[in-house]
C-alpha cells in the first residue's frame, strides 16, 4: 500500500527555505506595528521639545523668567513677563491635595477588595470601579460645576477661623467666594484617580503569597494586625507605584480641572481660592493665541514641562519596580 | 519536674491566662474598627457611583428624547445633538479602524516574537511613556503635526490619528494579554505537527484569543468614545452644521461621511457649551448630552463583560 | 535563680539549651508516662466538614503534656485538617465547620467567646513549606511579641536570642540578625526560623504539619533533633507522611485512614513503641508494613 506522503522525501531534513520563509513577512509586519510606538514617542518628544524651547531660542526669553510668579503674556503691556510659577505651583498643589484625599480612600478600597470583601461584594464593587474609569473627564467637570462648586460656595461661605483667647486669630481660611477653587479641583481629581490607585494597589496586595498571611494569623494576630504589619510593608513598593501613577494622571488632567478651579493666573493663596494649573491654562489660551507669537510659545513651554513631568514619573515607576524585584 | 522546665520564655508563675480573657482585647477592637472602615470604603464608592448615575438619569429625564437625539442644535431652543453624536460614533469607528489592526499586530509581536532584549525594553518603555503623557499634550502634538505641519486644519482624520497614537499602548497591551492567556500547550501541539510559527499564530492562537481581543477592543472603544482633550485641538470645537447624510462623496468636506472635515464630538460639544454657551436651556442640553455619554460608557463596559463571558463559554465548550 | 538567669547562664554553652534542664530520660518512650504528665489537649468526638463533605469523622483522643504525638496515615485521611482544630485554623477556610469539643487544659477552644488570637498564641503552628516574612531575621522572630505589645528593646533582643537558640539557629545567624532577610536563608534554616518565630510567642503547644517534608535529609534530621529537645518544655503534635520519622521522634502515634465515603477517621492510637511493633488493628498493621498507603 502506498504511503500518504505530502512532502518531498528526497529533499531530506535540510531543505532550503523558500523566499517567503526567508523574508518572514508576518514577523516584520507585527514588529513594525509594535515598534511604531518607539517611533511615536520619539516624534512626540521631538516636536513638543522643539516647540517648547522656541520661547527661549526664538523669542529670546531668559530661561530663569519662567520661574517668576508674574504671568503677563500680553504684547501690549509694558510689564510683559512669562512667569510660569503660578501654573507649576498650581499643578503641584492641586495634585498634592488630590493625592492626600485619594490615597487613603483608594488604598483602603484596595484592602477591602483584597482582604475583607466576600465574593459577592467584590463582584459588585469591581465593575463599579470599571464604570468609574469610563466616565469622561468633561462629565466629571460638569458634575463639579453643577454640584460641587455651588455646594462649596453656599455651605462654606464664611471664613474658617481658629482664634485663641489672648493670641487672637491663629488660623484663618477665607471662605469660598464662588466655589471655583483649588479644593474643588483636588476633590474632583481625587475621585478621578481613585480607580487607578485602587487597582494598582490591589494587584500589589494580591501578589503577597497567601502563606504569609496564614503564618501571621497562626502566630495569634488579628487580620488588621496582619494587614498593617505584614501586608502593607510587603506591598509598599507596589502601593507607591500606584500613587505615582495616580499623581501622573492628576497632573495631566485638563478639562475637568479647568472647569472647576477658577483659573486665576496667580499663585495659590488659600485652598478655598481660585487657582490655575499648567493643563487648564493651555486649554484656555491655546485657541486664542496665534502660532508663532510668544504667548503661544509660552504655552508650548508649559506643555514641555508637562511632558517632562510624565516621563519622569515613568522612570520613577520603573525604579520602584526594580527595587521590588530586588527585594 | 523542675519549675524551670515548665516555664517557657518570660512566662510568669501562676495560673495561665484563660482563653477568654487576655491582652488581645485592644487588638481585637482595632480589628473590628478597621474592618468597618474598610467596608465603608466599598459602600462609599458604590453610593457615589449610584448617586452620579441617578443624578444624570433624573437631570436628563425631560431632555433626552428621540427628537433630542435626532435633531440639530439649531433646530430649536432646546437644541438636539444629532451631528455631534454622529461625530462621536464616526470618530470611534475611524479610530478603531486604524488602531485595532495595529494594536493587535503589535500585541502579537509582543506576545509571540519579542525576545528579552533591549529592543523589547524600548518598546515597553515607549508603551508606558505614551500612556503617561497627558491627553492634552497628545492633542497639541496632533495640532502641530496634522493641523499645522500637514496643513490639514481640523479634520476627523487628524483626530482619529491622534486618538490612535494615544490609545495604541492600551490596545497593544490588552491584545498581548489576551494572546498570552492562550495556554502554551496549544502552541507546542501545533509546532509539533510541523506548522510554522505564523501558521500557529494565525490558525490556533488568535482564534483562541478572540474573546480577550474583543474585550480589549470594547474597553479601548469606551475610552475613545469619551475622549475630548485630544480632539479639542485636532478635530475642532465648532458647532457643526446640518449634516446631509445622503452626500456620500468621501472627498467632499461637506459630507458627514468624509474624514477630511472638522468633527466636533459629543464630549467636546459639552465642553464648548459649558465654556461659552448661552441660552436658557444650556444646562439641560449639557445634562442630556452627558447622560447620553454615560449611557454609552455603561453599554460599552457591561457589553465588554457580557460578551467576554459569552464568547469564552462558547469557544471553550465547543 | 529565675528562668532568665538560668537561660543566660546556659547560653554560653554552644549546646542546645534544653538538654541542661532535661529530666525525663528519652528511653521512656515505650510507655506513655501518664503518672507525672497531665492531659494537655483532649478532643471529644470531633468531626470536621467542608460544606456537605465530611473530612474527619468522630475523633476522640488525648495529648499528654510535654510529649510528641505523631499523626500518621495515607493522604486524604484528615490528619492536617484534624491538626488545624487545635488552633482553630479551620476557621479561615470558608465552609468549614467543626463539631465536638477540643479542650485545652480543660477549656473548650470551640466556645464562641474564646479569643482565637489568644488561642493561637498558646498553640503555635509550623507549616510544611517554610513561610518566613519578607523582613529581617530579627523582625521575623520579634513579630509575634511585637503584636502582643512588647516594645522594650532589650526584652525583645533577649527574646529573639533565646528563641533562636531554642530553635538551634542562633549560631548561624547571630551576626546577621538585622541585615539578613528571612528569605535569604536555606530551606532548613528557614524552617528553624519559623520554629523560632513560634517559640517567641511563648506557646504551650506546637503543631507541626509535615515540617520536614519540603527539606533535604540533613535538615530533616536536624529538625527531628530539635523536636526531641523541644518536647521537654512543649507539647508537640506533628503530622507526618514519614513513618520512620514518627517512629524515631514521637511518644504516642495515632493512625488515621480514609473510609469508603472519603471521610478520615482515627483507627488506633497508642504508645509509639507498641503501635509499630504490636498494633491492635489490622488496618494499622497493613499500613505500617507497607501493604497500602
Amino acid at each position: 500500500m502506498a504511503q500518504i506522503s505530502t512532502t518531498n522525501r528526497a529533499a531530506g531534513l535540510r531543505a532550503t527555505p523558500s523566499l517567503a520563509e526567508r523574508i518572514d513577512l508576518p514577523q516584520r509586519v507585527v514588529f513594525a506595528a509594535a515598534a511604531s510606538m518607539i517611533f511615536i514617542v520619539v516624534l512626540l518628544l521631538a516636536f513638543i521639545a522643539w516647540q517648547g524651547v522656541q520661547l527661549f531660542v526664538k523669542d529670546g526669553v531668559p530661561i530663569g523668567q519662567i520661574l517668576s510668579p508674574t504671568w503677563q503674556p500680553d504684547s501690549t503691556s509694558p510689564d510683559r513677563n512669562f512667569g510660569l510659577l503660578p501654573f507649576i505651583a498650581g499643578t503641584v498643589f492641586v495634585t498634592a491635595i488630590a493625592l492626600v484625599i485619594s490615597t487613603p480612600l483608594s488604598v483602603g478600597l484596595a484592602l477591602f477588595l483584597s482582604e475583607v470583601a466576600p465574593h459577592w461584594a467584590r463582584a459588585i464593587v469591581q465593575p463599579a470601579l470599571e464604570i468609574f474609569v469610563g466616565i469622561p473627564s468633561v462629565v466629571w467637570g460638569w458634575l463639579g460645576i453643577t454640584i460641587l462648586v455651588p455646594f462649596l460656595s453656599s455651605t462654606f461661605h464664611d471664613d474658617l477661623v481658629l482664634s485663641l483667647p489672648i493670641v487672637g486669630d491663629v488660623f484663618r481660611v477665607p471662605g469660598f467666594l464662588t466655589g471655583f477653587s483649588w479644593l474643588a479641583g483636588s476633590l474632583i481629581l481625587s475621585i478621578m484617580i481613585l480607580p487607578t490607585i485602587t487597582s494598582v494597589s490591589f494587584d500589589a496586595f494580591r501578589a503577597v503569597p497567601q502563606e504569609l498571611r496564614t503564618g501571621s494569623l497562626a502566630l495569634g494576630t488579628t487580620r488588621w494586625q496582619t494587614i498593617r504589619h505584614l501586608l502593607i510593608p510587603s506591598a509598599l513598593t507596589g502601593v507607591l507605584t500606584a500613587v505615582v501613577l495616580g499623581m501622573t494622571r492628576a497632573a495631566g488632567e485638563a478639562l475637568a480641572v479647568q472647569m472647576v478651579i477658577g483659573n486665576s493666573p496667580s499663585l495659590p493663596a488659600a485652598i478655598t481660592q481660585p487657582v490655575t494649573t499648567l493643563t487648564s491654562q493651555i486649554t484656555l489660551d491655546m485657541g486664542n493665541t496665534v502660532f508663532g507669537e510668544p504667548w503661544q510659545d509660552a504655552l508650548w513651554t508649559m506643555s514641555l514641562v508637562l511632558l517632562i513631568i510624565s516621563i519622569t514619573s515613568v522612570v520613577l515607576v520603573r525604579l520602584l519596580n526594580k527595587r521590588r524585584m530586588a527585594s | 519536674m523542675t519549675a524551670t522546665a515548665s516555664q517557657a520564655i518570660g512566662r510568669p508563675n501562676g495560673p495561665k491566662p484563660s482563653l477568654r480573657r487576655g491582652s488581645s482585647r485592644g487588638s481585637i477592637l482595632a480589628d473590628r474598627a478597621a474592618t468597618a472602615v474598610l467596608w465603608g470604603t466599598g459602600v462609599f464608592v458604590l453610593l457615589l457611583l449610584g448617586s452620579i448615575i441617578v443624578h444624570f438619569a433624573l437631570a436628563a429625564w425631560g431632555v433626552v428624547s428621540p427628537s433630542f437625539v435626532l435633531s440639530d442644535p439649531s433646530d430649536s431652543v432646546l437644541g438636539g445633538v444629532l451631528p455631534v453624536l454622529w461625530n462621536s460614533i464616526y470618530m470611534l469607528a475611524l479610530t478603531m479602524l486604524i488602531a485595532v489592526p495595529i494594536g493587535i499586530l503589535g500585541g502579537i509581536y509582543m506576545a509571540e516574537y519579542a525576545g528579552d532584549n533591549a529592543l523589547t525594553s524600548a518598546i515597553r518603555f515607549a508603551e508606558e511613556a505614551i500612556s503617561s503623557v497627558p491627553s492634552i499634550v497628545v492633542g497639541l502634538f496632533g495640532l502641530i503635526l496634522f493641523v499645522d505641519e500637514f496643513h490639514w486644519g481640523f479634520t476627523a482624520l487628524g483626530g482619529a490619528l491622534a486618538l490612535t497614537l494615544f490609545n495604541l499602548p492600551l490596545m497593544t497591551r490588552l491584545s498581548e494579554q489576551a494572546l498570552r492567556a492562550v495556554p502554551q500547550e496549544e502552541r507546542t501541539a501545533s509546532l509539533a505537527l510541523g506548522a510554522t510559527k505564523w501558521q500557529t499564530i494565525r490558525h490556533i492562537i488568535v482564534p483562541l484569543a478572540i474573546p480577550g481581543l474583543i474585550t480589549g477592543v470594547i474597553l479601548t472603544a469606551g475610552r475613545v468614545f469619551g475622549e475630548a482633550a485630544v480632539l479639542l485641538f485636532t478635530s475642532g470645537i465648532g458647532t457643526p452644521p446640518h449634516y446631509d447624510f445622503s452626500n456620500l462623496d468621501l472627498t467632499n468636506p461637506a459630507s458627514p461621511w468624509s474624514p477630511f472635515r472638522p468633527a466636533t464630538t459629543l464630549s467636546v460639544y459639552i465642553y464648548k457649551l459649558q465654556s461659552e454657551g448661552l441660552g436658557i436651556y444650556r444646562n439641560q442640553i449639557i445634562d442630556g448630552a452627558a447622560a447620553i455619554l454615560i449611557s454609552m460608557v455603561l453599554i460599552f463596559n457591561l457589553g465588554a463583560r457580557f460578551l467576554g463571558r459569552v464568547l469564552t463559554r462558547r469557544l471553550t465548550a465547543a | 535563680m529565675n528562668t532568665g538567669d538560668e537561660m543566660l547562664a546556659t547560653a554560653t554553652h554552644p549546646e542546645p539549651l534544653i538538654r541542661a534542664i532535661d529530666v525525663a530520660a528519652p528511653a521512656a518512650r515505650d510507655e506513655a508516662s501518664t503518672t507525672t504528665s497531665s492531659i494537655k489537649i483532649d478532643t471529644e468526638h470531633v468531626s470536621i466538614m467542608y460544606g456537605e463533605k465530611v473530612a474527619v469523622r468522630d475523633v476522640s483522643l488525648q495529648v499528654q503534656a510535654r510529649s510528641i504525638l505523631a499523626l500518621i496515615g495515607p493522604s486524604g485521611s484528615g490528619k492536617s485538617t484534624f491538626l488545624r482544630c487545635f488552633n482553630r485554623m479551620n476557621d479561615l477556610i470558608p465552609g468549614a465547620s467543626v463539631q465536638g469539643a477540643v479542650h485545652l487544659e480543660g477549656e473548650n477552644v470551640m466556645d464562641s467567646d474564646v479569643s482565637v488570637v489568644e488561642l493561637r498564641r498558646r498553640v503555635g503552628m509550623v507549616f510544611q513549606r517554610p513561610n518566613p516574612f519578607p523582613m529581617s531575621i530579627f523582625e521575623n522572630v520579634a513579630y509575634g511579641p511585637r503584636r502582643r505589645g512588647m516594645k522594650d528593646r532589650r526584652k525583645l533582643e533577649e527574646l529573639v536570642e533565646t528563641s533562636l537558640k531554642r530553635a538551634a539557629l542562633w549560631d548561624e545567624v547571630k551576626d546577621d540578625l538585622r541585615h539578613k532577610s528571612g528569605l535569604a536563608l536555606s530551606g532548613g534554616q528557614q524552617q528553624r526560623l519559623c520554629i523560632a518565630r513560634v517559640l517567641a510567642t511563648d506557646p504551650e503547644v506546637i503543631l507541626m504539619d509535615e515540617p520536614a517534608s519540603a527539606l533535604d535529609p540533613v535538615s530533616t534530621l536536624r529538625i527531628e533533633e530539635l523536636m526531641r529537645e523541644l518536647r521537654q518544655a512543649y507539647t508537640i503534635v506533628i503530622v507526618t507522611h514519614n513513618m520512620q520519622q514518627a517512629a524515631r521522634v514521637s511518644d504516642v502515634t495515632a493512625f488515621f485512614t480514609m473510609a469508603e465515603d472519603r471521610a478520615g477517621y482515627l483507627v488506633e492510637v497508642g504508645p509509639t513503641g507498641r503501635i509499630f511493633t504490636r498494633p491492635t488493628e489490622h488496618l494499622t498493621e497493613d499500613y505500617i508494613s507497607g501493604r497500602f498507603g
